[in-house]
């Protein structure tokens, strides 16, 4: 069960959306904004506040990328394997931050909950290949080591 | 700010702020885009900022609004020169400083500033040949900037310059001095086609929404820009949001539509809040709303946020996920502009498309009929990348050919590589070769070579690019991206990603090749969506263009580019070798042996073919075998 405060904090974001169902996912997407993730639970409150069956609810929630049950790491690292990002080599970098964080594609997120390793088809910012995002950041030019780099600075900071 | 209540006003505001930027002695415009902010050009602005406003001898102006002062400082939408950023536009001299550093915010503004000398070192140079004026650049020489004529231009959190630039002013000339049923006419004789990658013509959907018996009817944008490697959308809606704001108006009038809705990905967070902020300030300019400019034309503008689903660029799956369902594509007919978003009629056009409509009305559609071959009118944005010197985004006229394109403007390969292939329409398109660099980039010629120009994404491959691996690089994006409603791209799109995995793994045959032919074909038959549909033809057109290279990855275990780590054979050069081991102790499987100051060898049945010890070697005795 989750704490009171999740709920009155969906309340909130539902009133600021309007109980109805075309703004199910402008909720979900806020709710996750705030805790990193969406917690089923709030999912079925959402469902019942705005009057859909959970069936529902949770079709949309697990049709879409972003949306994620797990709790996420405080950084969430999207490393870009769109094409440009691809034929530049994006690939070695996502392998090194694996290794660099002990994670893999079946664990995502380092226990400290820190770092959360994604991969994303493109951010946009071919021109400046191969990139990765964290947060809502976006690092240029990365090679191997400037990402291990950047993942040493952020563990000092946190 | 006050609400604009009259054409009259919107003029009125237009000369006064153009008249002020007049006379600014000095503007300078810091690329705020994605790719110059994430090389810091947020700092060099601060910077900038700080080193001005102290100074007691100039009047100084910080920030969006338009006020008098000698100097101001802006950030501007993305000037396009991306390869060479963070870039730093000065005005009216038109100076354009590439690679900026933050130490070099002090020249700038001792030199350039006070005294209006040129920092020379930041200048873009090529071949001993130093350029002072952006417009000089053989980048920019050889584009016409329409759509993104304001990008990089003006400041692009402030509606007040886009007015000065004559933003809204096509919007109000539609309003006052045209019917809606004469906007529909000018659209259509305009011959604009849609730009997302379909081509359709935008004049023939408003027309067809027009005619609908159904009163309430909505314009959707579509700016869910998916394709890996295409970012054209993203610096319009970054850079200039208001052209975009304003093609959607008129369209709203044209149809006479009430409600709007912008659809823009997830990962486009600074796209988003730029779209947030003059939505904003069109509404409280009176722009946006009830009773615009005084009429009884209302529209309201809602934006949505993608969610990671590419498949939901498709219209009745991007219009699904509006409505707060899973985003699939769902059988038409009916179509969008019949029954869309919520069951009602429709205009659905992309980013780049709502950007082409205000200049159409302006200045007439033979002047744009004008531009480009009569099939494919106007201007289209591309996003330069991959292997090519010169990356960023740029805008020609339909028709020029690849190779203006990849070689004038995008100054040839980088590096000492060799052209070999350009992909171009992202996963629904296809790679074009050597031989089709003089084929002009229009839709009907692209698309009788089996390619697209689809959203406008251009990457270029040199020869160290494996096509058989860029092939099941985007069968991979696609069969991820699958929506799974329909069978023939669900399986279809598996079973071709399980055979391309199986030709770079080394295990492919020359029967693979036939089905994938067989596999492909059926998808493109029988899929339910466009995106299903195209979802072969990278593979397809890889297979016609490049047949050899699979060939040589199924018969003779060979990839040319070295790129397929399973067909790899490493090798060390007894002559180059010395024998320091360097490579035997960086070797993680002890797949390599030998004596001291003696050639080393490698066991092949250990090996695991990851390059360790090539990178360790100190006297590039290891190299990958021809």
């Amino acid at each position: 069960m989750l704490d009171k405060s999740y709920y009155e904090k969906a309340d909130e974001i539902i009133a600021q959306h309007g109980a109805e169902q075309k703004a199910l996912i402008p909720i979900i997407q806020d709710i996750q904004n705030e805790y990193r993730y969406l917690p089923p639970e709030l999912l079925s409150y959402v469902a019942g506040k705005i009057g859909i069956s959970e069936a529902k609810a949770f079709s949309v929630a697990t049709f879409y990328e972003n949306f994620s049950f797990d709790p996420k790491g405080k950084y969430v690292i999207k490393v870009c394997d769109g094409t440009a990002c691809h034929v530049r080599n994006s690939l070695s970098v996502l392998d090194r931050l694996y290794t660099e964080l002990g994670l893999s594609k079946d664990k995502v997120t380092t226990d400290d909950m820190l770092f959360t390793l994604e991969t994303v088809s493109c951010l946009g910012a071919c021109g400046l290949a191969p990139v990765m995002m964290i947060n809502e950041d976006v690092y240029p030019a990365m090679t191997p080591d400037k990402a291990a780099e950047v993942i040493r600075k952020l563990r000092e900071e946190a | 700010m006050a609400v604009i209540k009259n054409l009259d006003e919107l003029k009125a505001i237009q000369s006064q702020t153009s008249e002020r930027i007049d006379e600014t002695k000095c503007r300078i415009l810091i690329c705020g885009g994605t790719g110059c902010l994430a090389g810091g050009s947020g700092q060099i602005y601060d910077k900038m900022c700080e080193l001005i406003k102290d100074d007691p001898d100039v009047e100084v102006h910080i920030g969006p609004e338009i006020a008098h002062g000698d100097v101001t400082v802006h950030k501007s939408g993305c000037h396009g020169f991306c390869e060479m950023g963070p870039l730093m536009r000065i005005e009216p001299q038109g100076i354009l400083y590439t690679k900026v550093k933050l130490d070099d915010c002090y020249d700038i503004y001792e030199k350039t500033i006070k005294k209006g000398e040129v920092v020379t070192r930041l200048l873009f140079s090529k071949d001993g040949k130093e350029y002072e004026k952006q417009d000089e650049i053989p980048f920019y020489k050889k584009q016409t900037r329409l759509v993104l004529e304001n990008c990089g231009q003006i400041d692009a959190e402030n509606i007040e310059e886009a007015i000065a630039v004559g933003g809204y002013q096509a919007f109000a000339k539609a309003l006052f001095t045209m019917t809606p049923e004469e906007v529909v006419k000018e659209i259509t004789e305009s011959n604009l086609r849609g730009r997302g990658g379909g081509g359709f013509p935008a004049g023939r959907k408003w027309s067809q929404v027009a005619g609908q018996k159904e009163k309430i009817r909505y314009v959707v944008c579509n700016g869910d820009e998916g394709d890996p490697g295409a970012f054209m959308d993203r610096s319009v809606m970054e850079g200039d949001p208001h052209k975009m704001i304003e093609g959607m108006l008129i369209a709203a009038y044209a149809v006479s539509a009430q409600e709007g809705y912008i659809y823009v990905r997830a990962e486009y967070p600074l796209a988003i809040s730029r779209l947030r902020l003059a939505i904003a300030q069109a509404e409280e300019r009176g722009l946006l709303g009830d009773n615009i400019l005084g009429t009884d034309f209302s529209f309201k503008l809602h934006i949505n946020r993608g969610a990671g689903a590419f498949v939901c660029g498709e219209g009745s799956a991007l219009t699904a996920s509006i409505e707060g369902n899973r985003g699939m594509p769902r059988i038409k007919p009916p179509r969008t502009v019949e029954q869309g978003l919520f069951a009602k009629p429709t205009v659905l056009n992309n980013v780049e498309t709502y950007a082409n409509v205000p200049m159409i009305i302006n200045k007439g559609a033979d002047w744009y009929k004008s531009i480009g071959p009569a099939n494919s009118p106007g201007t289209k944005a591309f996003a330069l990348t991959g292997a090519v010197k010169h990356t960023g985004l740029i805008e020609v006229p339909m028709g020029t050919t690849l190779r203006e394109v990849i070689f004038d403007i995008g100054g040839g390969i980088k590096g000492d590589g060799k052209f070999k292939a350009v992909q171009i329409g992202g996963p629904s398109g296809g790679c074009l070769m050597t031989p089709h660099l003089d084929v002009n980039l229009d839709f009907d010629s692209l698309k009788k070579l089996g390619a697209m120009i689809g959203s406008g994404g251009l990457v270029v491959m040199d020869d160290k690019t494996c096509m058989v691996e860029v092939a099941r690089f985007f069968m991979n994006f696609t069969q991820n991206e699958s929506c799974g409603k329909c069978v023939p791209c669900r399986e279809g799109t598996k079973r071709m990603l399980e055979i391309l995995e199986r030709i770079v793994a080394g295990q492919g045959t020359l029967e693979d090749l036939d089905l994938l032919d067989e596999l492909g074909n059926m998808i493109k038959d029988t899929a339910l969506c466009g995106l299903g549909k195209s979802a072969a033809l990278p593979v397809m057109s890889t297979l016609k263009n490049f047949r050899e290279e699979y060939v040589e990855h199924v018969v003779d275990k060979k990839c040319r580019a070295k790129n397929c780590k399973a067909l790899r054979r490493f090798v060390i050069s007894p002559e180059l070798c010395k024998g320091c081991s360097k490579c035997a102790r960086n070797c993680p499987v002890g797949a390599i042996s030998g004596q001291i100051r003696n050639p080393f060898t490698i066991d092949y049945n250990t090996c695991i073919k990851c390059g360790a010890c090539e990178d360790a070697c100190a006297f590039h005795a290891i190299h990958i075998e021809d």
